[in-house]
């Protein structure tokens, strides 16, 4: 079994947990649908958002060194990280410049897929994510489990009793409302104490370099407002070439995300307040090599909505954990090959193909292809499993020769009817695990045609 | 008007049934029907898990038997959709471009090709469609719901043509119920929970039939509903098409 498959098959045993994990995600997609359906030119605006991220990655050069140049102009500090040891070692080292031990961070899957937080923590410095659902999965200790809602996968009384052990609230209340007050009391002292904010970017316009976070909290402000130096980290396909640009991809975002018409903040930074700093780390992490192949170059026009996830039957059956990966759902599946194809070789086949992510998508990536694609490639590259391979190889050869095929389906049939059943239902049965076969019929379709029509 | 009928390969071997249905329709509205009898499958299973390397002899041993038809209709959106989209690892014959060309859902064709408006049919029964996905986002025989569009379902159109048929409406339209092919094995557990989940819907729209255009996607439903020794009867669409009684 895949470790998708044998992480998948753990998370079903809790059957209700399940049926409660899709239920929440897709209340999530529907509020989705009605959002989007408010807009005429809901269709429009996806093929102008597609088209608009096909320019960028067709001249991502050009406008990432136009978005350094108006950055730098600005009296920001702009940094390039060939990969995830570079994007650490500079932030290590403005905090080091700075003298900084206590950072808040606002969500950014950018600093989780570099692990960030492991190498800060690992050197000593405090560093708590302000996010609501990152915080609680941060006291966890475990990774998000979806892009936008990182802490899906946990109920409001698992909460309650986090929270009860770590920040002191009463044992047993599990009041949404309680304990986001007690978090905004804890997170508020942590914005007040901060040498440092963090953020990651949604958006980065080449025309003003200036960069845009979106969020509900409010949490990137309240970092980047109260810290003296703040420090924005950005994957090197978050370009958009021009300010008007800008309107079409937050309208598809907080639509496609939440159903949201927009995100409560939208926040634009430009330049750092007088007597701080402002720092952008432009990350390429792999990207710029993922840019090159052809078939999957389009999985980088992502904006991270997480819609995807929320309209994939899979993933919402399976939690966002068992993809062991840094981005889960779809999305994840056809990004994380890109890294690593033997590790994430089981990932394109976490799907039945059934093309709901590809419509749903707000830039149109072809997912649900690519996964084919990737398939492909993946066979190619010998990655595939021998009990997927073999028996599809003689397959092929059955199905290359007819009169093989006519015999070997009437032994088959003749079989099914007359074996005991402990024979045919067993351990080597993966389908009759649950599911009975079908009734094997006397004369297939071919024997009733000579029967009946032929000559 | 000569029409090749291309029996999938699992049709063939285990519902002969829908074939049968599909031939009768076909000559029903004065179709040359013929059935060129060496062909097997499409080569889907292969290819969607990651050889389709290994299916380019299916492709042309099939390409092969349809020269001589004007059309090639099979019951099975799933395999059509992949001989359209995913024929284009071999060479490009005129063999392989007139299959890619020329092959048509049954539902599909007998509403764009045949632009038929009736049928000598009835089903007096409260029926579930389930849309296949391959049909529904492959082929467009009805609107994803994740699109903001108009796109009038040809599957719906034709089962209203189907006297006393009445159609249920589903909690959630178009979810996909698992079945995937090898996916239905490699993920087991999950393939099964989305089976058993859209026989629960169904189940709660007091469905007394549930069809499809694809009997794939049945026979994972069928086998569980079976399993669960619960569960709507399951019937092709081109049975409910052709005037079954149950």
């Amino acid at each position: 079994m895949s470790e998708h498959a044998r992480k998948a098959d753990t998370f079903i045993r809790d059957e209700a947990r399940t049926d409660w994990h899709d239920k929440a995600l897709w209340h999530v997609r529907e509020k989705r649908d009605l959002s989007a359906a408010q807009l005429p030119e809901w269709e429009l605006l996806r093929e102008t958002a597609s088209q608009v991220k096909d320019n960028v990655l067709s001249n991502l050069d050009n406008y990432l060194l136009e978005f350094e140049e108006k950055a730098i102009k600005n009296g920001v500090h702009v940094h390039w990280a060939e990969n995830a040891v570079d994007h650490n070692r500079i932030i290590g080292e403005i905090l080091e410049k700075h003298n900084a031990k206590k950072i808040v961070k606002s969500k950014s899957m950018l600093t989780e897929e570099c692990k960030l937080n492991d190498f800060l923590e690992a050197r000593n410095f405090e560093i708590i994510d302000t996010d609501l659902g990152e915080r609680i999965i941060q006291m966890r200790k475990e990774p998000p489990s979806h892009i936008v809602l990182p802490a899906i996968h946990i109920k409001k009384e698992e909460v309650g009793e986090l929270f009860h052990k770590e920040l002191g609230t009463q044992k047993g209340n599990s009041d949404p409302t309680y304990l986001t007050q007690a978090a905004r009391i804890h997170l508020r002292n942590k914005f007040f104490e901060a040498d440092c904010a963090i953020t990651g970017v949604n958006f980065a316009i080449a025309e003003t370099g200036g960069v845009v976070i979106c969020t509900n909290e409010g949490n990137a402000d309240m970092g980047c407002h109260a810290a003296p130096v703040q420090i924005h980290c950005m994957g090197i396909e978050k370009i958009l070439p021009k300010f008007e640009h800008l309107g079409i991809f937050t309208r598809l975002l907080a639509r496609s995300a939440t159903g949201q018409p927009t995100t409560i903040y939208t926040s634009h930074y430009h330049k750092p307040r007088p007597e701080t700093e402002m720092h952008i780390v432009i990350v390429d992490n792999g990207r710029s090599e993922h840019l090159g192949k052809v078939d999957f170059r389009d999985s980088l026009k992502c904006i991270r909505c997480g819609a995807c996830m929320n309209t994939c039957p899979i993933y919402r059956r399976s939690g966002g954990h068992s993809y062991h990966a840094t981005i889960p759902g779809p999305i994840g599946a056809i990004l994380s090959p890109n890294s690593n194809l033997k590790q994430y070789s089981d990932l394109p086949f976490a799907s039945t193909l059934c093309g709901s992510c590809s419509d749903v998508c707000p830039v149109k990536i072809n997912i649900h292809e690519q996964l084919y694609k990737w398939r492909q490639e993946i066979y190619k590259n010998n990655e595939l499993t021998k009990s997927k391979t073999i028996p599809l190889k003689i397959i092929t050869k059955i199905f290359e020769n007819p009169s093989v095929f006519n015999s070997l389906g009437k032994l088959a049939r003749g079989s099914l009817n007359h074996l005991p059943r402990f024979m045919i239902y067993n351990g080597l049965n993966t389908w009759g695990k649950q599911r009975e076969l079908p009734e094997a019929p006397k004369e297939s379709f071919k024997q009733w045609y000579k029967n009946n029509k032929d000559g | 008007m000569k029409v090749g009928l291309f029996i999938p390969c699992y049709i063939d071997q285990f519902f002969p049934e829908v074939g049968i249905a599909t031939l009768e329709l076909l000559e029903k509205q004065n179709c040359e029907v013929v059935f060129p009898e060496k062909q097997t499958c499409c080569g889907q299973p292969m290819a969607n898990t990651g050889m389709e390397h290994q299916g380019r002899k299916i492709y042309s041993n099939l390409a092969e038997l349809f020269t001589k038809c004007e059309y090639i209709v099979a019951p099975s959106p799933s395999c059509v959709h992949h001989i359209r989209s995913h024929y284009d690892i071999v060479d490009q014959t005129p063999e392989i471009l007139h299959l890619r060309k020329n092959t048509y859902d049954l539902v599909e064709f007998l509403i764009d090709i045949l632009k038929i408006n009736h049928l000598e049919a009835s089903f007096p029964y409260r029926v579930g469609l389930h849309q296949s996905c391959h049909g529904l986002r492959g082929l467009h025989l009805g609107k994803p719901s994740e699109l903001m569009i108009d796109m009038p379902s040809k599957w719906n159109r034709v089962l209203s043509m189907v006297n006393g048929i009445e159609l249920a409406e589903l909690n959630r339209m178009d979810e996909c119920c698992g079945f995937g092919g090898t996916f239905a094995v490699a993920e087991e557990a999950v393939s099964v929970k989305m089976g058993k989940d859209r026989l629960t819907d169904h189940i709660a729209n007091n469905v007394e039939v549930l069809t499809s255009g694809d009997m794939s996607c049945l026979m994972h439903l069928q086998g569980i509903a079976r399993r669960q020794k619960s569960g709507p009867r399951i019937v092709h669409i081109a049975n409910i098409l052709n005037g079954t009684k149950l």
